[in-house]
């Protein structure tokens, strides 16, 4: 992983030095709430229903055992004990008060943790696969260019005041890892017709009030112009944005109201003087960083393990465990292994202070002393012997991380909501806890299969609902609480966005609808057909009537036509 | 007199801001005397007069663009002025730096270039970054060493033309 050098560490101090002049001078008076917000939301600082919320940078989800540890510590010292692992792989903690923020960032930059540009009208923490450098199957691997673009973009002068929130995801190639099409901007990378490495660009996605999936800006973009590029997208933005309305501020709406074509044309004549001058990234450069994700000592160990094989044809739970948690490595006798926070009661991506450590001990003592956040709320061990793989279940298990879960029903992904969420409409945490309850039985969570949901406790959509197979948002009818529920929604480069089957229902009313819809596809499905594709097969009608019954569909469908 | 800081020195202040009033137009608005900065409206509507105005009064002449402006429409006529202002009618409007990143590195302004309006000691470090060296600027006394937030920068600006990583791998 990337190491600091002494000017990358003076950046954070410095940074610490002045955040804590600026939240003295606020506590002094000198400075009004309205110049003060901007300040601290560049630092990651929320005002939130109980106390401030403290958002701390997780750079494209990659961090070190030594850094965990320091999230623990200021999770015990300076909130109640619990973080939350957010989808933009960064940590929350949501009972850090104003006037311990600065002394918080001060604790954590002595370890390069800093909570720079994840809030605010800034380009934000960026986003990866958290399989970087270990996928079978990238193009290449995303991590060095996520690293170049967080530099590049840290304390970037021209773009801290943008029209919006800007987000940047890098994908190394895979389908089911690029979050490259909800991004304001993505990256792909891709290989041309030379054999060249480069990237796809994307732009335009985002979810929200006004969901849209990105566009593909650019074909192809040589990695030398990385940075030349991203500044001709973010200038044309940064002038060209909307600025009077914040619900249609974000690049997304000007790509739409320009049309892609023309969109491009602007960034093309921008980049146009910009091509090949000092931002143009050099070999030495690229090497530089691309030496930082070197991959590290591993060992020459056989394919299979005959100690790992043994196990998982005679423990089931560890089988379990292994066909959802344990993904495939690109080094033979290695896996990465996924740590579920989405256990049965416990709010979907919280780790308390003690599991923080117990990762932490876990990832020196099974792999490089490395660990990784996921858009999914989870985290990974990315190095992990397939001989240690047992003795590592048994301790995840100790520990509460191993629910044989990914990628299932119950592997929940929900933003905190109305529990911690001053913007919500209503509470997503609880509701992910009765849906968990329902579908206790982990054998038939397992029949199942995958099955994507997502939690938004509202429309600003932190749980990604609209990608969710099942997504679910909190509304608001009338003061009171209710939730709507979409389907059809999907991630990765064939994503799609979930269409909205009926009226809201009220809390209690969705696990059973859950249940329903879950029996509904039973009914249809074929052998080995996932949820989303025995929906994309037979159409919503069914799963609709599951949840609704007959009449009250004609009853929807009457109060649609009728407006 | 008002104090500003420019080229990191308090100094007196002594430009004024030309705005049209709603019943005034760029056509017909009284000039004042003294050095003054004009909207864009007026420089385009009244261009050889004030031009005139500079070289019979000797009453130094700079323009003021709003957030709106296209700092294109200025390009060729950059010698004309002593002063280039941009005005940030509220801080999160960050469309100045832009345009003041262009007119420095894109049109080759040499001359002053003042931020006015809502800006305060907290935005000095990045407005100077993208170029600007004179601010009308709340107690510039107190404000001036917000300048020097940061010692570093990976990222090229109008003050630095080269990023971090040509500056320190070359060396
Ligand atoms: S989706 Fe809404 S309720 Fe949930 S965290 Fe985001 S803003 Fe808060």
């Amino acid at each position: 992983m990337y190491r600091y050098n002494e000017i990358d560490r003076r950046m954070v101090t410095e940074r610490v030095a002045q955040f804590r002049d600026q939240t003295s001078r606020h506590l002094a008076g000198e400075l009004s709430e309205d110049e003060f917000r901007p300040l601290r939301l560049q630092n990651g600082l929320y005002v939130q229903r109980h106390a401030p919320m403290l958002r701390l940078a997780i750079p494209y989800g990659v961090l070190s055992s030594r850094q965990m540890r320091a999230f623990a510590g200021v999770t015990r010292t300076f909130d109640r004990g619990t973080g939350h692992f957010s989808t933009r792989q960064n940590l929350q903690l949501n009972w850090v008060s104003l006037e311990d923020a600065p002394e918080v960032l001060a604790e954590l930059a002595k370890d390069d943790l800093h909570a720079i540009q994840t809030s605010g009208a800034c380009i934000r923490n960026i986003t990866t696969d958290p399989f970087a450098g270990v996928a079978p199957d990238e193009v290449s691997d995303p991590r060095p260019w996520a690293e170049i673009l967080r530099q590049w973009s840290t304390f970037h002068p021209e773009f801290a005041y943008l029209p919006r929130k800007f987000k940047v995801a890098f994908s190394g190639g895979r389908d089911d890892a690029a979050f490259v099409r909800i991004n304001d901007l993505g990256y792909q990378l891709a290989r041309n017709a030379d054999d060249e490495l480069g990237f796809r660009v994307w732009v335009g996605g985002g979810l929200g009030r006004t969901p849209i999936l990105a566009k593909v800006l650019r074909e192809f973009l040589p990695w030398q112009d990385l940075l030349s590029y991203s500044e001709a997208i973010l200038r044309t933005y940064n002038l060209h944005g909307r600025r009077d309305n914040k619900y249609k501020a974000r690049i997304k709406i000007l790509v739409h109201a320009l049309g892609i074509e023309e969109f491009a044309r602007q960034v093309e004549a921008e980049w146009a003087p910009l091509k090949d001058g000092p931002a143009t990234l050099t070999e030495a450069e690229a090497a530089r960083i691309t030496e930082h994700f070197a991959a590290p000592d591993y060992e020459n160990l056989p394919k299979f393990d005959t100690g790992f094989e043994f196990a998982k044809r005679h423990d089931r739970e560890f089988a379990a465990w292994v066909a959802r948690n344990v993904h495939e490595h690109r080094v033979p006798g290695y896996a990465a292994v996924t740590l579920s926070l989405k256990a049965a009661g416990q709010a979907p991506g919280d780790a308390t202070a003690e599991q923080m450590d117990i990762v932490a001990d876990l990832a020196e003592r099974f792999g490089f002393a490395e660990i990784r956040t996921t858009v999914a709320q989870n985290l990974v061990l990315p190095d992990v012997k397939r001989s240690a793989l047992f003795k590592l279940w048994q301790e995840v298990g100790a520990a509460g991380l191993a629910t044989p879960n990914i990628g299932l029903l119950t592997d929940i992904v929900s933003c905190p909501g109305g529990d911690f969420c001053s913007l919500a409409n209503a509470k997503s945490i609880p509701l992910a806890k009765a849906i968990q309850d329902r579908f206790s039985d982990r054998n038939q969570v397992a029949d199942i299969g995958e099955l994507k949901l997502n939690i938004s406790g509202c429309v600003n959509a932190c749980g990604h609902h609209h990608v969710g197979h099942i997504g679910i948002l909190g509304v608001d009818k009338q003061g009171e609480e209710y939730f709507q529920i979409t389907l059809g929604g999907a991630w990765g480069i064939e994503a799609a966005l979930g269409k909205v089957i009926g009226p809201s229902l009220a809390a209690e009313e969705v696990p059973p609808a859950i249940e329903r819809m879950v029996a509904n596809y039973r009914v249809f499905r074929r052998p080995h057909e996932r949820f989303i594709d025995t929906l994309k097969r037979v159409g919503p009608e069914s799963f609709r009537e599951a949840v609704y019954g007959n009449s009250s569909i004609h009853e929807y469908a009457k109060e649609a036509t009728n407006g | 007199m008002a104090k500003l800081i420019k080229n990191r020195d308090i100094v007196e202040d002594n430009w004024k801001v030309l705005t049209l009033a709603a019943n005034d137009t760029p056509e017909t608005v009284k000039l004042p005397v003294g050095p003054l900065l004009v909207p864009l409206s007026v420089w385009r509507a009244r261009r050889a007069e004030l031009v005139r105005r500079e070289w019979e009064q000797h009453d130094p002449l700079g323009v003021w663009l709003a957030p709106e402006d296209d700092p294109a429409d200025i390009a060729a006529d950059l010698d004309d002025f002593s002063v280039i202002a941009i005005h940030f009618p509220l801080a999160a409007d960050g469309r100045g730096y832009s345009i003041a990143t262009l007119l420095r590195t894109r049109f080759g302004y040499r001359g002053e270039l003042r931020a006015f309006g809502d800006v305060g000691r907290d935005h000095l470090h990045y407005l100077h970054r993208v170029g600007f060296d004179a601010f009308v600027v709340k107690q510039p006394e107190l404000a001036i060493a917000s300048l020097d937030d940061f010692s570093e920068a990976y990222q090229a600006a109008a003050n630095q033309p080269l990023p971090l990583f040509r500056r320190t791998l070359t060396a």
